[in-house]
């Protein structure tokens, strides 16, 4: 687990891109949920955390392609592969991923 | 498929797959037909003045779709078949001396590239469209190789970006004084235009081009003011016209494009036209237009095919235009449309410094936005922009 930001930084319906190693991820506040995906989209390079957030998906800000944070689905072309959705957890108000677990692992 | 309702879909880039999707998202169950020119599946074609071009992504990469998602969409691929003529009253799609008569038409055949008959024509002298294209242009290319591209449009400023990378020697001729100023204004097309002197590329603007010099292949191109600008490879790209020569005699309206309501319904009962070929009354332009944007085709189909199918009531509105431009590792994206009295305002950043947003305004109305290397800021004023009118139906 790699604390990435505090809870109280990121508000309701905002996105942050943060670095774990030299991987790119996108931390969103959606629906009372933290989510952590690949922060670049799988259609061409282009940083999902400067995308539209409507519900738990999000739009990519350059080609429109859709993803489900929940579980990193596709949801709208132009994208065809999923990115990854990764473990969260909060404690002591700090947001922390793991990029060795998705979301859906137990 | 069997019996039931038959939809034929002319032309199999992204308009039409996006429409193929579209039926079958929409739930149509009948037999659904692509016929596409190309021998190819539907690829992404803005990667050809870009990723492709310069050879970094492959054409896996630029696939749009794979045998495992049209089988899923049981859609009968005509593809390497081209579209002859077509008769609107009967639905009836000309295919040499083959007919496909359908009960939904959806057109979508694109644009090509503007020729300029006046230049004449000589081996080393190109234009971009499909992936042999790209793919010619890319063997041109070499370092040190004179590129002269005619036209500082999108496409021959990203080609010139892409050629620049592959050691190109490139000269970019542009016969407007400011590139881009139409869709941009003065303001932004003359901050977008200072990428090329910022990256090595000669950009002469206020030029206008007379003919072709060379005798087995190019060797440089006339102005008007008659000097020569010497070149081993010319691009042409001066812009696109639709392919509708398929259409004349057809019984639908052309003129530049072929002419729809807001949703791409067509005068002809069950015949749609989506993309670049359709000439869209929209809401964001005031006359009917051709949106050349690959969002529009991208996005366009789903709300032409839900007005074939169900009719105009319940189609959601169209979201603003939008396209986007990659250049010399800047991303240039606008939504919108801009008329030529909107006054132009800086909301972030400064142009100055690489990094902006500003916005269009037609008084209290803000009608278009454009951003360089500013995407979040540009996603959210994106959704806020409203259109010239309401939408009308045919």
């Amino acid at each position: 687990m790699v604390p990435v930001l505090a809870a109280d930084d990121l508000g309701p319906g905002e996105a942050r891109r943060v670095v774990i190693g030299a991987h790119p991820v996108a931390i969103f506040h959606a629906e009372g949920q933290f989510y952590a995906i690949d922060d670049t989209c799988t259609h061409q390079d282009a940083s999902l955390s400067e995308g539209w957030l409507e519900g738990c998906l999000v739009e990519c800000p350059l080609h429109a392609s859709c993803f489900d944070l929940r579980t990193g689905a596709v949801t709208a072309p132009p994208a065809r592969e999923p990115v990854r959705s990764y473990h969260v957890e909060i404690s002591d108000g700090m947001v922390s991923v793991d990029l060795d677990r998705t979301r859906s692992d137990p | 498929v069997t019996g039931g309702p038959t939809a034929v879909v002319v032309g199999a880039s992204l308009a039409g797959l996006s429409t193929v999707r579209a039926l079958r998202d929409q739930g149509f169950d009948g037999r659904v037909v692509l016929v596409g020119e190309e021998p190819h599946a539907p690829y992404d074609r803005p990667p050809l003045s870009k990723g492709y071009l310069t050879g970094v992504d492959s054409l896996a990469k630029i696939a749009l779709t794979d045998d495992t998602e049209l089988d899923a969409l049981d859609v009968d691929r005509r593809f390497g078949t081209r579209a002859t003529g077509f008769r609107a009253a009967d639905r009836a799609v000309v295919i040499g001396a083959d007919e496909l008569v359908a009960d939904l038409v959806v057109l979508a055949t694109g644009s090509r590239p503007r020729p300029l008959p006046a230049l004449g024509t000589l081996p080393g002298v190109h234009q971009l469209r499909n992936l042999t294209d790209s793919e010619a242009l890319r063997a041109a290319l070499r370092p040190g190789v004179r590129l002269v591209i005619v036209g500082a449009g999108f496409i021959g400023s990203e080609v010139a970006s892409s050629a620049r990378t592959l050691g190109a020697d490139v000269t970019v001729l542009e016969l407007l004084d400011v590139p881009l100023s139409v869709p941009l204004g003065d303001q932004i097309g003359t901050i977008c235009a200072s990428l090329h002197a910022a990256n090595g590329v000669d950009l002469r603007t206020g030029v206008g081009v007379k003919a072709l010099v060379g005798k087995e292949r190019v060797t440089g191109i006339e102005l008007t003011d008659s000097s020569v600008v010497d070149a081993d490879v010319v691009l042409v790209a001066v812009g696109a016209v639709p392919v509708t020569e398929w259409l004349v005699g057809s019984g639908l309206t052309i003129d530049n494009g072929v002419l729809t309501d807001a949703f791409g319904l067509t005068s002809v009962p069950g015949v749609a036209a989506v993309g670049d070929i359709a000439r869209v009354a929209g809401p964001w332009t005031v006359e009917p237009t051709r949106v050349e944007h690959w969002t529009n085709a991208l996005e366009g189909p789903a709300r032409a095919v839900a007005a074939l199918l169900n009719g105009p009531g319940d189609v959601p509105a169209a979201r603003a235009p939008y396209f986007w431009s990659d250049q010399y590792g800047a991303t240039i994206q606008f939504a919108g449309h801009r008329e030529p009295t909107d006054v132009v305002r800086v909301v972030e950043g400064d142009p100055e410094s690489g990094s902006f947003v500003a916005v269009y305004e037609d008084g209290d109305r803000t009608s278009a936005v454009v951003a360089v290397n500013a995407s979040r800021t540009f996603t959210q004023l994106r959704r806020r922009l409203v259109p010239h009118h309401a939408e009308v139906t045919a």
